[in-house]
């Protein structure tokens, strides 16, 4: 039902139901918001209207009203600029701020501080009020976040986040008042309680309360040791996302100037994590047609390549573990072959070489940690790093990331297929999968768009015939929708053959360390827009199924000899624990 | 007759039971152990959060708010001094400090021989009998900082 408003004097049109707010902003007044939070793709709305900056002044009401939470009604006259209203926001920010560090010259969100971003918005030009901090400026250490309780503003963004994406809630408001505090339980870091690492409520946070744990000095000290042959891979979905970091357009296909910058930064070798990606599909989809044709494994076959949902079924699903593909990531596969295949073949220590990658994600950091995921205690993959982190790296090194020309990626492990490409969307993972299964079993490329199953947010069910069998397969990104897929397993409702899960709403293009961007950014369009680069990139090359990857060819013939093979086990497999 | 840990965790666990598991019942449930247990430790929060299918984070939310809810063992005999508005202005204040000096604790803390705890409240309900005292859930009215010793002497 459409009804009739003034804003700010001029009459305006909305939609009952809509927020003051929303209507303000569809007609381009920008109300400031702090806690606020939403997304359209996965319908995520917070709107706690704890912060109280988005105040407007309604005629008739004796109070200003939260514009996040007030809904327009007929002939309602919404005055967002009165000098009332500014000045309230203003205080309201004030008053945050007495409880904030103000450290900004030495905190890492600087530059990107929703906070800051506000001071200067609403013109704050002194601080007003001074007194006690609530929380001390201690942060608390976990492999792949950190946590500064002094710098959080208790917006809840995290908490929404966690209960509405994944369903797991492992963070809460704790204590009260003054006191208040959003943590796990026993305030323990993320390595201590069921967290799965994804990383989204570092994403949400507005200031610098949750960051991603900082390996970027370790990089540095790596390189800069002459002892050492530092290597690099870079993830699928980085080379849509590293651009916007810079000022360049989301979802600007960068490759080629990550290439330099990295060879640039003084990385010895340059890798593409797409090699892995393409090698995981070869064992998996082995794995996959060795399960539904000789029985060899418990259906539905689940994905493993995400380290947010690996954990997630270790805490949560446990009765699902042989489930789980034994595939490792294509971060791990990657870095294992890095210090045995490469290793033995240039004639380097394996022990000299130091393997980075630089990923869409900050599981990735926990990933590599893994003990099993490493030779005689020294990790195969050692250090991971986000996209955020090595635009950092790139700042530091004062390199022109927009001016830098492109580059190609070092070979023997740095060709990707269309296939490992699409690793980065939701989907991606089950679609490269039954490109390789179907090749495998035609001897033949048939049609490699499998268009039923993309989606960009949420569940995709899908029944294909891949040589002459009919496979029920699933998609779904987000532990909420995952959950949804996984207990009608259980209760037997649904069946399929596989499942490619992502702990991430869209895929790894959305993961937890990829760059953010302002709030009034609409969110699921910068989803779309890295989807459709990365759609863009596997339809413009030439292989794009994993088994026509010529590196891919070379490593089986020279090294592996088959996929599934003991070499390959070896390698290329892992297992998983019940947490 | 002192229970063993064995015994009070299957007493909690046939209370939540009792309640389906349902999350909803949280606060009742963490009433029930704070009343088996005397508190509630880590191990008991966690138990909880497993029975009832939520996160320990939201458990513990729940127990750090409300300040009934205790993480911290307490004595034998616990007792709570009103300091609530009519107490206070009748001098609640010098029974506290009373209380303090005879059992050389500080308000909240615990004996270490975990005989006495000494804790304050906000208002019992009671203002006609201020400044109250409550000893092991026993109301005493009308306290003077000589009844204070008074009080002690029936809790040794």
């Amino acid at each position: 039902m459409s009804i009739n408003l003034f804003l700010n004097g001029l009459p305006v049109s909305a939609e009952a139901g809509q927020t003051v707010l929303q209507v303000a902003k569809e007609n381009n007044i920008k109300i400031p918001t702090l806690c606020y939070l939403f997304d359209k793709t996965t319908g995520l709305t917070h709107n706690p209207a704890a912060c109280r900056v988005c105040m407007v002044e309604i005629k008739g009401r004796r109070n200003l009203a939260p514009a996040c939470v007030t809904e327009v009604s007929e002939g309602m006259e919404i005055l967002t600029n009165t000098q009332k209203a500014r000045l309230a926001r203003k205080t309201n920010l004030e008053l945050l701020l007495s409880d904030h560090p103000k450290d900004c010259f030495v905190c890492e969100k600087s530059g990107k501080c929703e906070l800051q971003k506000l001071s200067e918005d609403l013109g704050v030009d002194r601080l007003r009020y001074e007194g006690a901090m609530s929380k001390s400026n201690v942060p608390v250490v976990g492999t792949a976040y950190t946590r500064d309780d002094a710098k959080c503003v208790l917006c809840g963004r995290c908490v929404d986040a966690c209960k509405q994406y994944q369903e797991i809630a492992v963070i809460s408001a704790t204590k009260r008042g003054f006191a208040t505090t959003i943590s796990g339980e026993f305030g323990l870091s993320s390595n201590e309680i069921a967290c799965i690492n994804c990383g989204q409520c570092v994403k949400v946070c507005p200031t610098g309360a949750l960051l991603a744990t900082n390996q970027t000095e370790a990089v540095f000290e790596a390189l800069n040791d002459p002892e050492k042959y530092v290597v690099v891979h870079t993830a699928p979905s980085t080379r849509v996302s590293l651009g916007e970091e810079f000022g360049l357009p989301i979802g600007t296909n960068v490759q080629g100037k990550m290439v330099h910058a990295l060879r640039l930064l003084g990385f010895k070798k340059i890798f593409d994590t797409n090699f892995g990606a393409d090698l995981t599909i070869m064992e998996e989809s082995n794995e996959f047609l060795d399960r539904v044709l000789k029985g060899t494994g418990k259906l539905p076959l689940m994905t493993s390549c995400c380290p947010g949902w690996v954990k997630y079924v270790e805490h949560y699903y446990p009765e699902f573990l042989d489930n789980l593909s034994s595939c490792k990531s294509p971060q791990g596969m990657q870095a294992a072959l890095i210090k045995s295949y490469f290793a033995e073949k240039e004639g380097i220590d394996p022990k000299k070489i130091i393997t980075v990658s630089i990923m869409p994600c900050i599981a990735k950091k926990f990933e590599s940690a893994r003990a099993e995921l490493g030779k005689d205690g020294i990790p195969d993959n050692d250090i991971s790093i986000s996209v955020k982190e090595l635009a950092v790296m790139i700042r530091k090194a004062g390199i022109q990331f927009n001016s830098l020309n492109d580059q190609t990626y070092d070979s023997l492990l740095g060709e990707g297929t269309g296939a490992a490409d699409i690793f980065g969307n939701t989907g991606g993972v089950m679609e490269a999968v039954v490109r390789n299964a179907a090749f495998l079993i035609d001897k033949q490329e048939t049609d490699v768009d499998i268009i039923t199953l993309r989606g960009e947010a949420g569940i995709t069910r899908s029944t294909l015939n891949i040589g002459g069998h009919q496979l029920k397969l699933a998609v779904a990104s987000g532990l909420a929708n995952a959950k949804l897929l996984l207990d009608a397993v259980k209760a037997g409702t649904e069946s399929y053959d596989a499942i490619e899960i992502m702990a991430c709403p869209g895929g790894c293009i959305n993961g937890g360390g990829q760059p953010e961007h302002p709030v009034d950014v609409e969110y699921s369009d910068i989803l779309k827009t890295r989807h459709a680069t990365i759609r863009g990139i596997d339809k413009k090359k030439v292989h794009r199924i994993s088994a026509q990857n010529s590196e891919i060819q070379a490593l089986y013939k020279d090294y592996l000899k088959k996929p599934g093979s003991h070499k390959a086990h070896e390698l290329l497999h892992t297992h998983f624990t019940k947490r | 007759m002192v229970k063993t840990n064995k015994e009070m965790f299957a007493e909690l666990e046939a209370f939540i039971a009792e309640h389906n598991n349902d999350s909803a019942e949280l606060i009742a449930i963490l009433h029930q152990a704070q009343h088996i247990f005397g508190y509630l430790p880590k191990e008991v929060q966690e138990f909880i959060a497993e029975r009832l299918k939520i996160s320990a984070a939201k458990v513990y939310g729940v127990v750090t708010f409300y300040s009934f809810f205790t993480m911290k063992p307490k004595g034998e005999i616990v007792i709570n001094v009103c300091l609530g508005t009519a107490c206070f202005v009748r001098g609640a204040d010098k029974i506290l400090e009373k209380f303090e000096t005879l059992l050389n604790l500080k308000n909240g803390e615990t004996s270490a021989d975990k005989k006495y705890t000494l804790t304050s409240l906000r208002c019992v309900g009671a203002c006609g009998l201020a400044p109250v005292v409550q000893v092991n859930g026993k109301t005493f009215g009308n306290c003077t900082p000589a009844s204070v010793d008074q009080i002690l002497g029936q809790y040794k």
